[in-house]
């Protein structure tokens, strides 16, 4: 061993003593100090070298290797989409019971709303017969590939709390999300992306902002790393206008070759470390715009997904997560941010403006499900699609008669998720006759949560973080596996 | 060979050990007892789970029957006790630690012995005060120790088998002591001038120049500031904006003035109860006020008071206690003694202050800035002296000058309220973005309130309006259903607010009927037949009297009123107790959850860390708890804090919790010392115990390393180097600016928006307005702070969110930090300076401007191979720009020397404090 790789050792030795025996009780700190340390990879120094994102190995062994979550945030309606009631239907105009307010709150609601029937039209689709309204057609073809939950339930009834909820496992602020965790249990798989990706459509900010992919306590660098459209994908990823890339990698060479003097001075092995960071830095000057760039793809896969490069669109990000994973990002998170459809104007509510939104995500999903499967992508990546909460069978119109508006609902909504030996298309749990409560395989929040570390080869209750005296999890002390959809 | 021999004999020196192990010595239950049962029992018999109905977390329970209906610990007898029998049980279904190994022989045998000795308690040493007479230990060292503090040091340096290192270079000592206590690097005429300073005293009085150096608040305000969770937004969904900048300020000047910590202490939790609070005292406890609030449309005010009440308990303790209490909200603390209902008790301490998660963010103290303060005291002066004798007021002072301003308005019958400042409010009143200085009705029949409005000789009101669909407003007494004492008819403005602002405001005026003395108005907004949204914007609110006093006086005359109503206030909010008559009961909370409430409780402290001896006590008489002398945590846990600001580790690394499970101090007897000296002998002043910590030979030390040192000393807990450690975001902007140049010295004030990308938006839209000219290159402290988009090359260096209150960063070492350094254009434009100066400082010798400029970052004169790197970059990129990349920067010469100023500011010299 020369004095570099025992340097690199020392280094790593330090940062997970640091960081893992002491914060992680799981187990998992032991192992994740093997593959820091290169065990088991004779790869030598530069897979050592103080990487908080090296690889790591789970619990057991993982049927997914990398998540795209696909949140609709503002919550879509359930009653729209996947969950048919024809009883609604007929109940149409009619005053809520008074059972179904007392004692439940809602945002907006008051007084005695009128209950509003299922706005679009719906058939059965594919051998398993899953409900699919008009808004999706596209989908609707690809029912075969999904596990629906058609029960689920949440805590919150605030979109930034709800999403936070969704995210972190916590409404408050300040814990880490699911896409945190999964990078701080795993690492990464490719040393020059990060290993957290999040992109975002539908214009403006999603409710819970940037804490919806935070690092909470867990160490800055698990946090989730917004690409975005316009402009730099990461921020000051590129240099600025007098210096080109012939130029930064002088300049880098500069720096190390200093730094590397300096370290010979000190000692200091953090110094090697940040050796190490500025040649990832630069290599991610390449790599991360290539990804980025789809205009590479071929056309037949541009009219799959319905992309429309150089725009912000949530086509364009399924297409993005699709290359993002083929090159190893552990967890990709699309938010696209159009689905609060409480009708306070026209085309705000989950009539025409909801068929509307739909015809934005209908295609590019099914094209993201079918392009995964064609490249035998799908049998390691979970899909995940949902809202941070449903929305209610009564309707909510602000701005007086003629709309349809559906207020913010905790009690019942639809997620489906797909790949990685999630059962093919399966239904679990089912609603009352509207919509409003699940009486069948009820599913939380924190369950979904507990399934989607599962499919990563975690037991939730043992991906433990410590943090102000006690040990955090993302499940709190809830949370179970939804067996149910699993093969 | 030795290792097997080693192998073999292990066993026996065990058994040896044992043998001999004094059996007639008194067992410590702190030293040798609690470490096993830490490890080893307590995640099952502790706070929450309490398996067989056994917990050994209080000795009274400890000592109790269990389920099986005898105790597990029988005091003098240990074979009679079950603890005993089950550790020892030969059936593993029934031997503990179940499902686990069996505890070591001599561990057993520690716990049967501690029994047989009558199984004495002792308390968590961080609940035991310090002791006063501690004797500092005498070294004997190669290197003469300063103070107290080395001799703690070297004597455990010595244990290890270590020396400390040989003092610092000086250049070097110069940077680390410039960037510890002020944040800023030295300029070059400082190293030149510290080098040439040989008297003896020359380090003392740098020290003691620096500490008085105004920056020095401006580098202390920072770690405070993460503890306060700082933030110029509210947090949650919309994270609006928060005026509460004076309380930077406040923390600034306090550190500055080196205000003693206990005094510190009172004003921030308590310093509006105190006798005759000062405008500087209500600021203090703003501290409180950080909390999050939620302006999300549709949530439930008092879930959101009540979240931010818990918050503050869980802080204070964290802050000043080093105690996790956020466990307790739900359940009985699991490792540490401190039940459930405790919390609650602390709870009632903070639970009646008047904000309850208002838009408004009553109550507020409002002060005004340097400019208005003079342009309202000339006002108020020049009306009071306009006015007839037998109406003029007493002398115009200079505290509350707001408040004489509100009553001389008042007097004088000029009474406009501002709408969005009421008392109370249905759901579905916002306040309009960003600047929220009118009131947004989102929802039919939704109202507002204020309270105690004298309406005696009131015949009218009026009110600023904008909107869209037109409504009426009716004006209740007392309550939403009360008496109808007048109603108005808004007019339709306008048929839309671009950008969500109206341009035009109309008023209306509403004669109401005649009453008199001070009621509870309520202004209850509707709309005839559909209800809608953004019903109405309401700007303002006029009450008419009949014959106000102002009429009597002319035109220009009142003409002075108006200006002096307009001149704008600082607002920050504060706490507030409400009034005895309308205080609020504290309960517990089942489950931590606010909506199941339990038993009612009175306020005090949690059992094991005393108690307040006073009938009733208030949060005035918790803050002075703190900081009394019978409080065995706050000055521990400051020093602590403190001391890891200048050493990068706590002495107790886990400064968050000092609690059972919190690392153990790497030196004790020094932690307690220097907790017995900050109270007592410094009188709990931050810059002496500064300034006893900096001027030891500890600190003073080189901090080159070698592998001896790495092997024992690993992390460097135990000093036996100088700390070497990455600088805090703050601080490595600051110094980009300090070098180039650029930096702005101004002090205090609004916080500022440096450069950010543009696209960077947030919940409603743009909240970014670039600060112009001069005021971007302010110092970190004082950029704003947006909690859901903090601002980014900050966060990338490890700075919190500040949603919580956080104790310490972590140091991360990232690819997303050499990309801000090499092309944040904040340092593009630092580096751009900076190749400017070099350029006009290096005459014709570039090489030379290069060697002299790149000491500002390493101190030292830099070594001819480091500067010849540069010289080759310089070349190297002066020769591209010349040829290929000429079309890259027309002026060649800068942009080289650009490639090396950027250079030099990625240096990893650049980015440590060594």
């Amino acid at each position: 061993m020369n004095i570099w790789e025992e340097a690199f050792i020392r280094k790593a030795q330090y940062n997970s003593r640091r960081h893992f025996l002491k914060k992680c009780t799981s187990g998992l700190g032991a192992l994740a100090m093997g593959s820091l340390m290169g065990c088991g990879n004779n790869s030598g120094a530069k897979q050592v070298a103080g990487s908080f994102l090296d690889k790591k190995a789970s619990h057991f062994a993982p049927k997914a290797k990398s998540v795209i979550f696909l949140h609709m945030a503002g919550g879509p309606s359930h009653l729209e989409l996947f969950d048919f009631k024809p009883t609604l239907q007929k109940l149409n105009g009619q005053d809520t019971p008074q059972s179904l307010m007392e004692g439940k709150e809602f945002a907006f609601l008051k007084g005695t709303p009128k209950l509003l029937g299922p706005q679009a039209n719906f058939g059965q689709y594919g051998q398993s017969g899953a409900y699919v309204s008009d808004y999706m057609p596209e989908f609707s073809k690809m029912v075969d590939e999904v596990s629906f939950l058609k029960a689920m339930h949440t805590n919150e009834f605030n979109h930034a709390p709800a999403q936070l909820f969704m995210h972190t496992g916590s409404p408050r602020l300040g814990k880490p999300s699911i896409g945190a965790w999964s990078v701080y249990g795993l690492g990464s798989e490719n040393e020059d992306l990060p290993g957290y990706v999040v992109l975002t459509s539908g214009g403006g900010a999603i409710s819970a902002g940037k804490s919806a992919w935070g690092s909470g306590f867990l160490p800055t660098i698990y946090q989730g790393v917004q690409c975005r459209s316009e402009g730099d994908p990461v921020l000051f990823l590129s240099n600025p206008k007098s210096i080109d890339s012939h130029l930064r990698k002088k300049s880098i060479d500069a720096i190390n070759k200093i730094n590397e003097m300096e370290f010979k001075e000190s000692n200091d092995p953090e110094i090697l470390t940040r050796i190490s960071q500025y040649e990832l830095a630069f290599r991610m000057q390449t790599s991360v715009p290539e990804t980025m760039n789809i205009n590479d793809e071929p056309e037949y896969i541009h009219q799959m997904y319905g992309t429309n490069p150089g725009k912000a669109s949530f086509a364009n990000n399924c297409l993005l997560a699709r290359r993002l994973v083929e090159k190893g990002v552990r967890f990709v998170q699309l938010f696209d941010n159009r689905w609060d459809t409480h009708g306070v104007g026209a085309g705000n509510g989950v009539g025409e403006g909801m068929r509307r939104s739909c015809k934005t995500i209908d295609q590019p999903i099914a094209a993201l499900l079918r392009d995964l499967k064609q490249r035998g992508l799908l049998d390691d990546t979970l899909v995940v699609w949902g809202g941070e909460f449903g929305r209610t069978p009564m309707m909510e119109s602000r701005t007086g008669e003629g709309f349809d508006g559906r207020d913010h609902h905790l009690e019942a909504f639809t997620m489906w998720m797909a790949g990685a030996g999630v059962k093919k298309g399966h239904i679990h749990g089912a609603t009352d006759e509207i919509g409003y409560y699940g009486i069948e395989g009820r599913t939380h929040v924190h369950d979904l949560q507990a399934t989607i570390l599962e499919r990563l080869g975690f037991d939730h209750e043992k991906l433990t973080y410590e943090f102000q005296g006690r040990d955090f999890r993302l499940t709190d002390v809830h949370g179970k596996v939804i067996n149910e959809v699993l093969s | 060979m030795k290792s097997r021999i080693f192998i073999f004999l292990l066993p026996v020196l065990l058994i040896l050990t044992f043998w001999l192990w004094p059996g007639q010595e008194k067992i410590s239950y702190n030293r040798q007892i609690r470490p096993i049962i830490n490890n080893k029992c307590i995640s099952c018999h502790g706070g929450v789970k309490q398996s067989g109905g056994f917990s050994l977390l209080f000795e009274e329970e400890a000592k109790m029957n269990t389920e099986s209906g005898k105790p597990a610990i029988i005091p003098g007898d240990a074979e009679a006790s079950e603890m005993v029998t089950r550790l020892t049980h030969h059936d593993p279904e029934l031997r503990m630690p179940l499902g686990k190994d069996p505890l070591t022989q001599e561990e057993i045998e520690l716990i049967k012995e501690w029994i047989n000795q009558g199984a004495n308690w002792e308390k968590h040493w961080a609940y035991i005060p310090p002791k006063k007479d501690l004797e500092v230990p005498s070294v004997d060292s190669e290197i003469p120790a300063q103070n107290e503090i080395d001799h703690f040091i070297f004597r455990k340096l010595a244990e290890m088998e270590l020396n400390p290192n040989e003092e610092a270079p000086k250049e070097l000592l110069l940077r680390r002591l410039t960037l510890d206590l002020t944040g800023l690097p030295p300029e070059l005429q400082a190293y030149d001038d510290f080098m040439a300073d040989t008297s003896p005293n020359a380090y003392e009085n740098k020290v003691d120049q620096l500490l008085a150096s105004p920056h020095f608040g401006e580098k202390w305000a920072a770690f405070w500031m993460d503890l306060a969770r700082y933030s110029d937004s509210k947090g949650y969904e919309k994270d609006l904006h928060r005026e509460i900048w004076k309380y930077r300020d406040w923390l600034i000047e306090a550190f500055n003035q080196d205000m003693p910590f206990d005094q510190f202490t009172i004003a921030q939790l308590a310093g509006d109860l105190l006798p005759d609070p000062t405008e500087s005292d209500l600021l203090a406890t703003a501290f409180h006020r950080n909390t999050m609030a939620n302006d999300e449309g549709g949530t439930n005010d008092e879930e959101f008071r009540v979240a931010a009440v818990m918050e503050r308990v869980g802080t204070t303790y964290e802050v000043w206690q080093g105690t996790t209490m956020a466990c307790v909200q739900c359940h009985s603390h699991p490792y540490d003694p401190i039940r459930h209902e405790e919390f609650y008790k602390s709870q009632a301490f903070f639970n009646n202050t008047q904000d309850k998660d208002l838009y408004n963010e009553q109550p507020k103290v409002f002060t005004y800035e340097k400019e208005s303060e003079q342009k309202v005291k000339d006002l108020l002066s020049w009306v009071n002296e306009n006015l007839k004798p037998s109406e003029k007021l007493p002398e115009i002072s200079d505290n509350y000058l707001h408040r004489q301003k509100q009553d001389l308005l008042y007097t004088l019958g000029y009474r406009k309220v501002e709408a969005e400042e009421f008392q109370d409010k249905s759901r579905f009143i916002e306040l309009v973005a960003h600047d929220q200085e009118s009131i947004w009705q989102v929802q039919d029949s939704s109202w507002i309130m204020f309270e105690n409005v004298d309406l005696t000789d009131i015949k009218a009101i009026s009110m600023g309006y904008a909107s869209l669909y037109g409504a009426k407003v009716e004006i209740r007494l007392d309550s939403i259903l009360g008496r109808k004492i007048g109603e108005g008819t808004f007019g339709i403005t306008d048929t839309s607010f671009p950008g969500n602002r109206p341009k035009d405001w109309e008023t209306i005026k509403v004669a109401i009927e005649p009453i008199s003395g001070k009621r509870d108005l309520f202004y209850y907004f509707k709309k005839d037949k559909t209800f809608a949204q953004d019903l109405i914007r309401v700007d303002w609110v006029f009450y008419h009297e009949k014959a106000p006093l102002k009429d009597k006086y002319p035109l220009s005359f009142q003409a002075k009123l108006v200006e002096l109503s307009n001149t704008k206030a600082i607002e920050t909010p504060i706490l507030k107790d409400l009034p005895k008559s309308r205080s609020r009961s504290t309960f517990v909370f089942e489950r931590g959850d606010w909506r199941s409430k339990g038993e009612e409780v009175t306020a005090n402290t949690p059992e094991i860390m005393g108690t307040i001896n006073k009938e009733k006590p208030d949060r005035l008489d918790f803050a002075k708890w703190l900081v009394s002398g019978e409080n065995s945590l706050t000055s521990r846990v400051i020093v602590n804090r403190i001391w890891e600001q200048i050493f990068g580790f706590g002495i107790v690394e886990s400064m968050e919790d000092f609690g059972s499970q919190g690392i153990p101090a790497s030196h004790p007897e020094l932690l307690d010392w220097l907790a017995v000296n900050f109270q007592e002998d410094m009188n709990w002043s931050m810059k002496k115990l500064i300034k006893k910590i900096v001027m030891s030979q500890s600190y003073r030390q080189s901090s080159a390393t070698n592998e001896e040192k790495i092997k024992k000393d690993p992390y460097n807990k135990f000093l036996s180097r100088g700390s070497r450690t990455r600088l805090p975001a703050e601080t490595i902007r600051d110094q980009a600016l300090a070098i180039s140049g650029l930096l702005n010295e101004k002090q205090l004030g609004p916080s500022v928006m440096p450069y950010q990308p543009e696209n960077i938006i947030s919940f409603g839209g743009k909240f970014w307005f670039p600060s112009e000219g001069e005021e971007k290159y302010r110092r970190a402290v004082y950029t704003y702070w947006k909690r859901t988009h903090p601002y980014p090359s900050f966060v990338t260096f490890d700075s919190p969110s500040r949603e919580v209150c956080t104790s310490r960063r972590i140091r991360t070492n990232t690819p997303l930090q050499s990309l801000v350094l090499l092309n944040d254009p904040v340092y593009i434009e630092a580096a751009d300076a900076w190749a400017k100066r070099i350029l006009k400082e290096s005459g014709g010798d570039i090489k030379n401007g290069i060697e002299k400029n790149l000491r500002l970052v390493t101190a030292k004169v830099p070594e001819p191979e480091k500067v010849e790197v540069l010289h080759q970059l310089y070349l190297e990129s002066l020769a591209y720009y010349q040829e290929e990349g000429k079309e890259l920067d027309k002026n060649a010469e800068l942009a080289a020397m650009r490639m090396v100023s950027n250079a030099m500011l990625n240096l990893d010299e650049f980015v440590t404090r060594r």
